[in-house]
């Protein structure tokens, strides 16, 4: 799409109130789904996949890899349960295209650590308790791990004091950035915990 | 094993495994992501097809017209459900509401139709060429305008009827000090993180369900009702549900759908209820407008008490029954409760974690802390002259125990009460001004009849099952730690299966009753089990003590496992109640205690501190139930501050129907939070002298937050939640 189109378009959508009226009646006839392929690595493991292009890395993960450790919760980058790490970076996975991570790195909460040998951040949280149901704790997992990383790189946060000097890892800090995960069954204290317990093992 | 008489010492009460604060048997699972929840299971049934519901637009009337010729076209698509292709459905009895509408449409978002495809994509692009006409009539909406015309609750539930102890209405106006308000609450909405979700198979006339159910046996028989079948052709499976808290308490249309589809798609389908359709499609926490009298003597003795609740739902639903702690909670001679019922057409009120407590004592507890100023006492003070250890309606029948006044003497000194200033808007630190609240926690504990299977196999590991489930409330853990007391080994030894229908019927998770009864229901089980162990053994079961993998009597020690050589032993009991809770009146404690600090320039309210005292009989296991309380009082923390579904009067829907717009507690709404639990054991709730936590944290714990602000402010807010539009225009001046 060019921008002369991006525009066009924008102004059909501006149309779109007037339209609905008219359009009832006779939808749409919508053709075959538009496939591509894209190929990443998840876990270390290399994928080529043919997908659906509306196919969420979410749904990739979960329906077509049957990663099922990535939570949906809302489907709508509202919740933060779909937290995963693409290249290093957390992102809410619902909210990306599965055809827009062509040769990304995707780490899952499988990859991070598994039942035998748990990720440092993944057994401080069932020492703390930092969880109750389970269904927000793998997204909650991948962003503390990120927000540790974050603070070390020192990217600051809205409560950050000194946006130029070294971060410090702060219960504020923590809570400030782990704001995008929710957990309704309310572990937020003992999770602070858990990351404030991995932080300081890390110096 | 029927419990009629007081609890006296039994295996558990060695505290070798109960008690200790162990970490989650299923914790390695749920942090790795391998605990598997209702819509993960690929690999339980082949060809999985995907369903994508399309609720309904308008809150009530009917459905002129449905096309659905496009959507049968469109790519992927398999089958589509709708009422006519349905045929006829009954209605479970525990739902309001019917879950597939049509052509009567009874609430906004109410499924209409499934629509099943090969993908989850097209099953959601063909959902949206479902073309509906409709034909909607006039629906009520406002509970505030119709209030008037509430009615008393019908059915013969008793704990619905008006109560009136005395004469309430000449006490309270004779009274020296008087308080009469009215407070109310807002609808509010479960928000569980995991969406109801089902995966259903039909093998012939055999239904198998893995669902996110609170109740399993509940879930079976409303699911036979409502198909028509029977129950043993159903199965229900539930081992991991990602948040309840009452929601998932009832069969909902995920269920009913997803066998629906299944039945049409002649495959296995699956169905999540896509998380912008849940708040309206499913239960919410009905709002509230509550009336409360107090009349008290000069000197703080509590005359007169009266509580009043209006609340709506659908026709046939019921009441929200917030005026149920004041019956029990203080002292008084003249009392009066009443609750009114008005019809309303939003979606169906149900219940929400404390259901009744919670928004009764967002309400109660505020008047205690008014009614204390007007007496110029401490509000602890007020409460203790006001504490009583019988049921202030019946005098003869006593508490089972009830440590209310030490709950607030030992979190008094924790927190430092003393240091806060009787008079609102003094303290002060930086650009906050700095109040401190408290409130009675108060909830009632309640026993249900639950059933375990347990056996020993011959490496000596002691397997439990029951149809008991785990919420986040720590089931597996303390039912583990249960049999591995009870049996004498270590917690690893203990396999814990739970969720399943094929299992023995347990209490279920809800009304905070599921912690003590189903680990009532595995003592039972495993008495039978040591004697079973002790006969094969050849050991008089009177003597034989379980200790350590070994079979102690006298002089001889035999491995446990060593019972089992021969085949496993299994033993299933359920326990069941006398009259024990009759006799005595069994409830719960606590005493929150909350800091907050309120900007001056914006009336943002931060919390700073949070500490819970509670007194809820044995706490089986400190650390889950710790994580209980501090997650209740962080939704209590949700009600007191954000949480409110904004009613659309004139269409008749709850407009923030997602987790953008239907606000809750996030990370840096929330500070360190402190819970202690008071040495308690309870032989008259069951054999495991434990009572319920769960719900006890949510309750009162609103009414502190909005006290603390008030102690801040000086602006007393009667109406939550307490957002700051309500404050800033009253706030004391910011110079």
């Amino acid at each position: 799409m060019n921008r002369r189109d991006l525009i066009a378009a924008a102004g059909a959508c501006a149309a779109l109130p007037s339209m609905v009226g008219a359009a009832r009646g006779q939808p749409v006839p919508i053709g075959e789904p538009v496939r591509a392929s894209v190929s990443f690595r998840v876990n270390g493991a290399g994928h080529h996949l043919e997908l659906d292009t509306r196919t969420t890395l979410l749904d990739a993960l979960r329906e077509h890899l049957k990663l099922t450790g990535t939570k949906k919760g809302c489907d709508h980058g509202q919740c933060g349960a779909c937290t995963v790490l693409v290249d290093g970076q957390r992102i809410n996975s619902c909210l990306t295209l599965a055809v827009m991570n062509q040769g990304s790195e995707v780490t899952t909460i499988e990859g991070l650590g598994s039942v035998d040998n748990l990720h440092p951040m993944q057994a401080a949280f069932v020492k703390h308790d930092g969880f109750q149901c389970g269904y927000c704790t793998p997204g909650q997992i991948c962003s503390a791990v990120a927000v540790l990383d974050e603070i070390k790189a020192g990217i600051p946060s809205h409560v950050s004091a000194d946006l130029e000097g070294a971060m410090a890892v702060s219960e504020a800090e923590l809570r400030e950035r782990m704001s995008g995960n929710i957990c309704r069954c309310g572990a937020y204290s003992n999770i602070v915990e858990a990351m404030t317990d991995v932080a300081g093992r890390q110096g | 094993m029927k419990f009629d008489k007081p609890a006296t010492d039994n295996p558990i009460d060695r505290l070798q495994v109960v008690g200790q604060p162990r970490d989650r048997i299923d914790g390695a699972r749920k942090v790795t992501g391998t605990a598997r929840y209702a819509y993960e299971h690929h690999d339980v049934a082949a060809n999985q097809a995907y369903g994508y519901v399309v609720g309904a637009g308008i809150a009530k009337g009917r459905i002129a017209s449905i096309k659905l010729d496009a959507a049968r076209k469109a790519p992927g698509v398999l089958a589509i459900v709708t009422a006519k292709e349905a045929g006829k459905l009954n209605k479970g009895k525990r739902n309001t509401a019917r879950l597939l509408a049509g052509p009567e449409i009874e609430h906004y978002h109410q499924a209409v139709a499934l629509v099943v495809a090969e993908s989850f994509e097209q099953a959601r692009a063909a959902a949206s060429l479902v073309e509906i006409a409709y034909a909607p009539t006039k629906g009520t909406f406002d509970l505030k305008k119709v209030k008037d015309s509430g009615k008393k609750p019908e059915g013969d539930d008793p704990s619905l009827d008006d109560t009136n102890v005395g004469d309430f209405p000449g006490a309270f106006e004779s009274a020296q000090v008087k308080l009469d308000q009215s407070y109310t609450t807002p609808d509010e909405s479960h928000a569980m993180m995991e969406p109801h979700a089902t995966l259903a198979a039909w093998e012939g006339e055999r239904l198998t369900l893995w669902t996110s159910n609170q109740m399993v046996a509940w879930g079976v028989a409303d699911m036979a009702a409502t198909l028509g079948i029977s129950k043993d052709n159903i199965r229900i499976m539930s081992p991991f549900i990602g948040g309840g808290f009452g929601g998932k308490l009832f069969l909902r249309s995920d269920v009913l759908l997803a066998a629906l589809g299944a039945r049409a798609a002649k495959r296995p389908v699956k169905v999540a209820l896509q998380r912008p359709l849940m708040i309206n499609n499913t239960t919410h926490r009905p709002a509230t407008i509550q009336r409360i009298r107090i009349g008290a003597t000069r000197e703080g003795k509590i005359t007169a008490i009266g509580h009043e609740s209006w609340s709506g739902d659908l026709p046939g639903g019921g009441p929200e029954v917030a005026v149920q702690q004041t019956r029990l909670l203080y002292a008084g001679a003249n009392r009066m409760t009443a609750m009114r019922l008005v019809e309303l057409d939003l979606p169906e009120g149900n219940a929400m974690r404390a259901p009744g407590e919670a928004p009764g004592l967002m309400a109660l507890e505020i008047a205690m802390d008014e009614m204390a100023e007007k007496l110029s006492l401490d509000p602890i003070a007020f409460r203790m002259l006001n504490d009583t250890q019988v049921d202030p309606e019946k005098p003869e029948r006593p508490f089972s125990m009830r440590q209310l006044g030490e709950c607030f003497r030992v979190g008094a000194e924790r927190f430092g009460w003393s240091r806060r200033q009787a008079r609102p808007g003094t303290m002060r630190d930086g650009h906050g001004l700095i109040g401190f609240g408290v409130a009675a926690a108060f909830r009632n504990n309640i026993v249900m009849k639950s059933g375990a299977r347990v056996s020993l196999d011959s490496q000596g590991i002691v397997t439990v099952e029951t149809d008991m489930t785990d919420i986040g409330t720590g089931s597996y853990t303390i039912i583990g730690q249960t049999a591995a007391e009870m049996l004498g080994v270590d917690l690893y030894k203990v396999v814990v299966r739970l969720g399943d229908s094929a299992f023995p019927v347990s209490a279920g998770s809800g009304g905070q009753w599921g912690g003590n009864s189903a680990t009532a229901g595995v003592y039972a089980a495993c008495v039978k089990l040591r004697e079973a162990v002790a006969q094969k053994l050849g050991i008089n079961s009177g003597e034989a003590v379980f200790e350590g993998g070994d079979v102690k009597a006298g002089n001889r020690s035999l491995p446990l496992a060593s019972a089992a050589a021969s085949g496993p032993l299994t033993a299933e009991d359920t326990i069941e109640y006398g009259d024990l809770d009759e006799t005595h009146q069994q409830s719960t404690f606590g005493a929150h205690f909350v800091e907050v600090s309120v900007d001056t320039a914006t009336a943002e309210t931060r919390i700073r501190r949070m500490l819970a005292v509670c007194a809820a009989g044995r706490i089986l296991n400190p650390k889950t139930a710790r994580s209980q309380v501090i997650g209740a009082m962080t939704m209590g923390a949700g009600a007191a501050l954000m949480e409110e579904l904004a009613v659309d009067k004139r269409r008749g829907f709850f407009v923030n129907h997602d987790l953008a717009g239907y606000e809750v507690p996030v990370h840096a709404d929330i500070p360190h939070q402190d819970v202690i639990f008071l040495d308690e054991t309870d032989p008259m709730s069951s054999p495991m002298k434990a009572k319920g936590v769960g719900e006890l944290g949510i309750c009162g714990v609103g009414a502190a937050i909005a006290n603390a602000i008030y102690n801040a402010t000086g602006v007393r807010v009667r109406d939550y939640p307490i957002t700051l539009d309500k404050l800033i225009r009253h706030m004391p001046d910011a110079a």
